[in-house]
């Protein structure tokens, strides 16, 4: 399973590189291994924590048995998964069922591909992007890689052959092509206060070093923006308060209903991989990605200040999934219907009035 | 690394692969992901070609938002395979279309060989930016992309006439 999901690293990756990518392919290789190593660090880091954080929400204790403070629980986890039995019902077809949890880890995965982890190292008269594809379309390919995910969800839901899973399915795939809209919308704003369109290309590196340099993270810009697009990855990552593919108390567990072993798991990965892809995401194009505010973009140089820049990224991002996950413990879940009528009378205009203030503000030449 | 070209081949295989297999599946839902398959390897032939964009566009709304509706609706009417029914006047009038739009792609092409030198993998498309697509449909397809948009317009006020629900006191 791991070399599948390396493997469709690899050839994401190999698409999202520009033609005339100068990198040579070992040092493209460690960028993958790197990236990949950092999001499956944080996956388990993020289960636990998520554990640990409801349990001190809630005043119990939590799992705190394996290892110091419980640290070795994913671990533990983990071995479990890996030894359960693997189930499958009668008459699902076996391709598909096997494929879809692989589809859903392999495109949250591959997000991390476009996401800078810092500006650029220089070392040994090289200069190298800390990103793995810093392709033109960049920030495109998370929302392409998303919308296919979503097949991951739909398929586990059809191919599973119980009704359960199959309306878990259905609600899926209508839920992310509903909020899909808002978050491409709340991009756009994103993209025309950045310049994005005059340079034509929607690099997140390049939309990055416009917030350090004019010194003003894209939140200040677009606040409504910033939380149009949050809600819309809540969404996109089917966390509560927006979980309705797998609401337990109506669904069972939705679409992994059917799922035991390491194909849920990979359903699982695929779920966290993608909360650190999307607070990634969020982090480079609204709260300045690797800009620290109290250090000058030319104070941090060498490979010191790379470092320091993939320091400041990722406590950026670790804030925000703490912030993912006191959301899941602090709001209740929507109903449906609320959740579709929210979406579609709520969002989706408000992303356009987003749309329009950022127009406004690039027209008239704001900070 | 793959040459541009051996990768140009392959997602023309894959795209050729998907779209046979589209019309010779005979359950709704694996034609509809092969369809997916070939609208991703449209989407490399795109790449490969240096229209980025166009690349992402392409699995953005048709990969990823067209098809899962199709899919969508395909499993909420939960559709099966249908029996063969052998050659019906509905498929030979199929067959019939599909010949006629071979002939007009391939007859164009036939007669001006500069269509077809127009992007290779050795010179990619130049103008395929955001800034540049903008400008070519803002300005000399202008007409035709507000046409469209008008027409799509129109087929979801009939898809919304004919899916509500009629009033008490009127008769549909």
């Amino acid at each position: 399973m791991t070399a599948l999901l390396a493997a469709g690293i690899a050839v994401t990756t190999a698409l999202a590189a520009p033609p005339a990518a100068a990198e040579p392919a070992w040092l493209m290789l460690i960028k993958v291994l790197v990236a990949f190593g950092i999001t499956m660090t944080i996956v388990p880091l993020l289960v636990l924590a998520e554990r640990r954080v409801s349990a001190w929400m809630q005043y119990r204790v939590g799992p705190n048995r394996v290892g110091i403070g419980g640290s070795l629980q994913p671990m533990a986890d983990l071995v479990k998964m890996l030894f359960k039995e693997e189930l499958r019902p009668d008459g699902v077809p076996p391709f598909l069922f096997g494929a879809a949890p692989a589809i859903a880890a392999i495109c949250s995965l591959s997000m991390m591909a476009v996401v800078p982890f810092g500006g650029t190292l220089e070392l040994d008269g090289r200069s190298i992007p800390l990103v793995v594809a810093d392709a033109d379309i960049g920030v495109l390919a998370v929302l392409a890689l998303s919308s296919i995910g979503v097949y991951g969800i739909t398929l586990g839901g059809w191919a599973s052959n119980s009704k359960y899973s199959l309306l878990g399915g259905l609600r899926s795939s209508a839920q992310m092509i509903s909020y899909e809209l808002s978050l491409g919308i709340a991009l756009l704003g994103v993209l025309v206060v950045s310049g994005s369109f005059e340079s034509g290309s929607f690099r997140l590196s390049e939309i990055i070093r416009f917030q350090a340099e004019s010194g003003a993270w894209n939140v200040l810009r677009l606040p409504l923006g910033f939380a149009l697009f949050t809600i819309a990855v809540f969404a996109e990552t089917n966390r509560l308060p927006f979980d309705l593919p797998e609401a337990e108390p109506e669904l069972v567990g939705g679409y992994h209903t059917e799922y035991s072993s390491m194909r849920f798991g990979l359903f699982f990965l695929g779920e966290y991989a993608a909360m650190v892809a999307g607070s990634s995401v969020i982090v480079c194009l609204f709260l300045g990605g690797w800009h620290c505010p109290w250090l000058a973009t030319e104070a941090v140089v060498g490979p010191g200040g790379a470092l320091v820049q993939v320091a400041v990224f990722l406590a950026k991002v670790l804030a925000f999934l703490f912030f993912f996950i006191h959301v899941r413990w602090t709001l209740p879940r929507l109903r449906y219907d609320q959740l579709m009528k929210f979406g579609w009378t709520w969002l989706l205009p408000l992303s356009l009035l987003n749309l329009l203030w950022a127009g406004a503000h690039a027209a008239l030449g704001w900070f | 690394m793959l040459s541009e070209r051996t990768a140009f081949l392959i997602f023309s295989v894959i795209a050729l692969i998907g779209a046979v297999n589209v019309i010779t599946r005979r359950h709704p839902v694996h034609a509809a992901l092969w369809l997916v398959g070939t609208f991703l390897g449209v989407a490399g032939l795109f790449l490969t070609l240096g229209a980025g964009l166009l690349g992402a566009i392409q699995v953005m709304v048709y990969a990823g938002a067209i098809m899962v509706l199709f899919l969508f609706v395909i499993l909420l009417l939960n559709l099966d395979a249908p029996p063969d029914e052998g050659l019906s006047f509905a498929r030979g009038a199929s067959l019939l279309a599909a010949v006629a739009t071979l002939a007009l792609i391939a007859l164009p092409l036939a007669r001006a060989p500069e269509l077809r030198a127009a992007a290779t993998p050795e010179s990619p498309v130049a103008d395929a930016s955001a800034g540049q697509v903008a400008n070519v449909l803002f300005t000399r397809y202008a007409l035709p992309f507000e046409v469209v948009s008008l027409l799509l317009l129109i087929a979801m006020v009939g898809a919304i006439h004919l899916a509500r629900r009629p009033r008490r006191d009127e008769t549909v």
